[in-house]
């Protein structure tokens, strides 16, 4: 495979007196789904925000396709190609779907020398863009308040793939889902995968892990206890190490060393 | 599962609407039926009363239109997720500052004029920036601004001039070149035509014998409808418009796609600044003088009349039409009831009437919109 698009090593990341992160390494290729897992406090969450541009790391480098990257701030990492879809941030309920898929990103349209929002092309690619995606909406113009919650993380998803995301990292997309709307996440996320688009999976559930991962890491309490490929490892396995490295001696094995 | 898969044209939990629903399901509809009942009600009681005669309209468009002024800067804010409570004390400041500059100083009542709106669209940005840096709630912010400014208000003109009314701004504004941007009227010349045709009442003693009563359009209502397409333009059509939305939706979710939300609060309480001397100069000019309780419990009323118009007070949600139509009615039912010959507290009454069922429609409607439970 070719060199990972995003590489992140011996990410440190301190608030005061508090280390979120202890020396995290970690790496996704493009077309690959890298799945992060963790329990509560483990840092995800800290270590996905130094990925995506909201925390500068306190120590420890950042490759973006091959080349040292500093992120000031979160339009930096989107201008790069590195999107981010938040569990609960994703959507404003009370506007549009179409409104929505196009915030910070308007079209525009010159009418009369004045730049005008283009609500014809917003709504046509709206509706392409979802129904490429598995969603019916009865009109570009239906609040998203209105849609369920596996839909409005599929109008995230489809969002930031149309922005030319290289790298999506999804925070929880499917915690607070149903089965059949995290079945839909879930392929929609193989379908990213397979247009050749980087995944950071981040979640606590092993079985959404293990449906659509190639990798998985864990992170606990800081750290990584190590980097696993599909089919090396079983569900169980998984449980145990997030649930805080019990058994990490005959889980080292298991994992080929890389704790 | 036996459920099949929907086709990619309909799905059949999607309920299909009727483009009348469709039509009549919007945050306007509140504030349109409003409208409606307002004026049916005003043509059943009060129809020869000169209400609706042409002083009796330009009577309460002109107090509409004020309404309307303050409530177009009001909506938009609102929209953004902020209030200003500052909007009465700075029609008051805005006011005092064109008094002192151009009476007790001397100075041309365009460069006071000037002077007032970068003032006040200055205090306005202060106002926003407390807001955005502090993240202090702008209701708090905005609270204290109005005693700051109503404090100055009555200030300055007892320190000058040793009382609270500065007068003679008219004949100072006489041949001023930017005066009648807000004092003056327009289609004086198709006023004085109708008059001349016998199409509307002239004057038939007195100074003014043979001049038509209703001069012209003043520059209030043109103010007035200029903000009101301009504020629905800008909100609807435009790039900013949808930062609007988004920074009342949810700042936090705005800010992660990269929408400058600061910017975007701070520009909106500058416009309602901007509004609110809008107001200011009109009166000043229309009465020829400044009063330091100018402007009082001017806020609440642009409030009231972005919410009978469909607005959540929460922000993002609103329409600038709506609150336009919620100015109509403020405007028409503070008149009317004296064109109607009734008591004129009982103003306070049907408007708190109208304000609670125009508030309940609008919920319901939003509801229905936004699918909120």
């Amino acid at each position: 495979m070719s060199d990972p698009i995003i590489k992140m090593v011996d990410i440190e990341k301190h608030f005061g007196s508090v280390i979120a992160l202890a020396g995290v390494s970690f790496d996704v290729n493009a077309g690959e789904c890298h799945c992060l897992l963790g329990d509560n406090g483990a840092g995800k969450s800290t270590f996905i925000k130094t990925m995506s541009g909201v925390h500068e790391p306190s120590a420890g480098q950042i490759f973006f396709e091959g080349n040292p990257m500093h992120f000031a701030d979160p339009r930096d990492a989107i201008t790069a190609g590195i999107a981010t879809v938040y569990q609960d941030l994703a959507m404003i309920p009370l506007m549009s779907v179409s409104r929505n898929f196009f915030m910070g990103n308007e079209p525009i349209r010159k009418f009369m020398g004045l730049p005008l929002y283009d609500h014809e092309y917003a709504e046509r690619v709206t509706l392409e863009k979802m129904r490429s995606m598995g969603i019916n909406l009865r009109g570009a113009d239906q609040a998203v308040g209105t849609l369920s919650g596996g839909e409005r993380q599929t109008v995230a998803i489809a969002r930031a793939v149309h922005f030319g995301a290289k790298v999506l990292i999804l925070d929880e997309p499917t915690s607070a889902l149903g089965v059949r709307q995290t079945a839909n996440v879930l392929a929609t996320v193989d379908k990213v995968r397979k247009s050749g688009i980087a995944v950071v999976f981040i979640t606590h559930n092993v079985r959404h892990a293990l449906a659509v991962g190639d990798r998985f890491t864990v992170l606990n309490r800081g750290k990584t206890l190590g980097t696993a490929k599909r089919g090396e490892i079983s569900p169980e396995e998984l449980q145990d190490l997030m649930a805080g490295g019990m058994e990490m001696a005959t889980l080292e094995g298991s994992l080929g060393g890389t704790v | 599962m036996s459920e099949s898969i929907p086709s990619n044209d309909s799905d059949e939990r999607i309920k299909s609407m009727s483009t009348w629903r469709k039509a009549l399901i919007r945050p306007e509809l509140g504030g349109i039926c409003g409208t409606l009942l307002v004026f049916t009600f005003f043509l059943l009681t009060a129809f020869d009363s000169g209400m609706f005669g042409p002083a009796g309209v330009l009577n309460w468009s002109v107090v509409s239109a004020q309404f309307m002024i303050i409530a177009v800067g009001a909506c938009l804010l609102m929209i953004a997720g902020e209030f200003d409570l500052s909007v009465g004390s700075m029609i008051g400041f805005a006011g005092m500052i064109i008094a002192i500059f151009s009476i007790t100083l001397g100075w041309p009542v365009w460069l006071a004029i000037i002077l007032a709106f970068v003032i006040c669209v200055s205090c306005g940005a202060l106002n926003g920036f407390i807001v955005v840096r502090t993240g202090l709630p702008s209701f708090i912010v905005t609270l204290a601004f109005l005693f700051i400014l109503r404090g100055f208000t009555i200030f300055f003109p007892q320190t000058f001039e040793r009382k609270t009314i500065i007068g003679g701004i008219r004949d100072a504004a006489e041949g001023d070149w930017l005066a009648p941007f807000f004092g003056g009227k327009i289609l004086t010349g198709f006023f004085q035509w109708l008059g001349e045709a016998g199409l509307i009442e002239v004057f038939v003693r007195g100074s003014r014998k043979g001049q038509p009563i209703v001069e012209g359009v003043p520059m209030l209502i043109v103010w007035a409808l200029a903000l009101v397409i301009f504020g629905h333009f800008l909100l609807t059509r435009t790039r900013f418009g949808n930062w609007i939305f988004a920074a009342g939706g949810d700042a936090q979710a705005a800010r992660y796609v990269g929408v400058p939300v600061n910017r975007v609060k701070i520009l909106m309480f500058m416009f309602t600044a901007f509004c609110a001397t809008v107001f200011a100069t009109c009166q000043v000019m229309e009465f020829g003088s400044a009063g330091a309780d100018r402007g009082l419990l001017k806020e609440f009323e642009a409030i009231i009349a972005v919410v009978i118009g469909g607005a959540l007070l929460t922000g993002g949600y609103g329409s600038v039409i709506g609150a336009a139509l919620g100015a109509l009615i403020f405007g028409v039912v503070q008149q009317g009831l004296f064109f109607a010959g009734v008591e004129s507290s009982l103003f306070r009454v049907f408007l708190g009437l109208i304000l609670l069922m125009a508030v309940i429609l609008n919920t319901y409607i939003r509801r229905l919109i936004t699918g909120e439970r």
